[in-house]
């Protein structure tokens, strides 16, 4: 999966470690700004109220 | 080196470990994929435990410095501020403000000097205790008022402002300040029960919702968080009863003062540039 990421990116080495490591950060930052807020409203571990049982 | 010499493999041949066979391939994409998830799932964490902490805490500071209120009173000299005088008679109460807006804010010298947390209405998770600070249970007293003046807070990420909800003890004051007036409540006791018990917020904790609610006497305060922590399991639960309140032109509360806590010129500078309620749609 990766190899093959490797092998389909142009250029030499230092370029293609480059272009991962601004897609890994972009990566990284999708997560943290839209995935995991997302993700949180349906884990309930940080619930901090008191709520009736029915909602 | 010797690099180039030893080349057998032969053209059209397949060389022992280059070509793998399917199930070695179908293992090692699965294995990159179950590395690729822990990796998503610890940098979940880290999101969780850490960036949400530097986000809200932000957020919390801009909304302090927005606030724009005077300064407590400093009496005749120019020496910082007086001592507020405690007044026990019926205090000035607030109507319950609009979902979102911030309309008070908490000091508790327990939680440390520099804490100060800006104080919601509304308990919505995602627009108001994952952002703006403390929330204010909708329907509940309002700071002063007899009943039962109720917030939620967490005690873990987003700014963590209950975060030490559990070292309170009994006497501690919790100091509430709208724009004009401070109350001084003492904490009295806390409890920790199942995040069902909506009791504990009644204008009397205890009663049933729906039971009658008798004549009102006292003007409490109840604090709510999760218990343990990092679980929702239960929830962890303070309350509170007011001591005095004072107005801010006349000065600071001893108690405050005494913990050498600084009430005044929050000014963040660049104030208005924007994040009150709803700065990027986030918050209704």
């Amino acid at each position: 999966m990766y190899g093959l990421l490797w092998r389909a990116l142009p250029g030499p080495a230092w370029l293609r470690v480059l272009i991962l490591l601004v897609f890994a950060a972009a990566v990284v930052a999708a997560c943290f700004e839209w995935v995991f807020p997302w993700v949180s409203e349906y884990l309930p571990m940080n619930d901090n109220t008191v709520e009736a049982s029915t909602r | 080196m010797t690099t180039t010499a030893s080349r057998p493999a032969p053209p059209g041949h397949a060389r022992p470990g280059r070509r793998r066979g399917v199930g070695s391939a179908v293992v090692g994409v699965l294995g990159e994929l179950c590395i690729t998830a822990g990796v998503l799932l610890g940098l979940f964490v880290v999101w969780q435990l850490w960036w949400t902490d530097v986000q809200a805490d932000r957020v919390h500071q801009q909304v302090l410095s927005e606030l724009d209120w005077p300064d407590p009173g400093s009496g005749q000299s120019d020496a910082g501020p007086a001592v507020a005088p405690e007044r026990r008679g019926e205090p000035p109460v607030l109507k319950e403000p609009a979902t979102g807006e911030v309309f008070a804010k908490l000091y508790v010298p327990r939680f440390g000097d520099d804490y100060v947390e800006p104080i919601a209405q509304g308990v919505d998770k995602a627009t108001i205790l994952d952002r703006l600070g403390i929330g204010h249970y909708p329907g509940t007293a309002m700071p002063g008022d007899l009943g039962n003046f109720s917030t939620a807070g967490h005690r873990t990420t987003y700014g963590k402002p209950y975060h030490q909800v559990a070292d309170l003890q009994e006497g501690d004051p919790l100091v509430v300040r709208t724009a004009k007036t401070w109350y001084l409540y003492r904490v009295t006791t806390h409890e920790i029960v199942y995040p069902w018990d909506v009791e504990v917020i009644s204008p009397i904790p205890g009663l049933e919702p729906g039971e009658p609610v008798p004549e009102l006497t006292q003007r409490l305060l109840t604090m709510t968080a999760c218990h343990p922590m990092y679980s929702a399991a239960q929830r962890y639960i303070v309350h509170g009863e007011l001591d005095y309140w004072a107005p801010v032109s006349k000065g600071v509360p001893a108690e405050l003062l005494d913990a050498g806590i600084l009430t005044e010129g929050v000014d963040g500078g660049d104030a208005g540039a924007g994040v009150r309620r709803g700065d990027d749609g986030k918050v209704a």
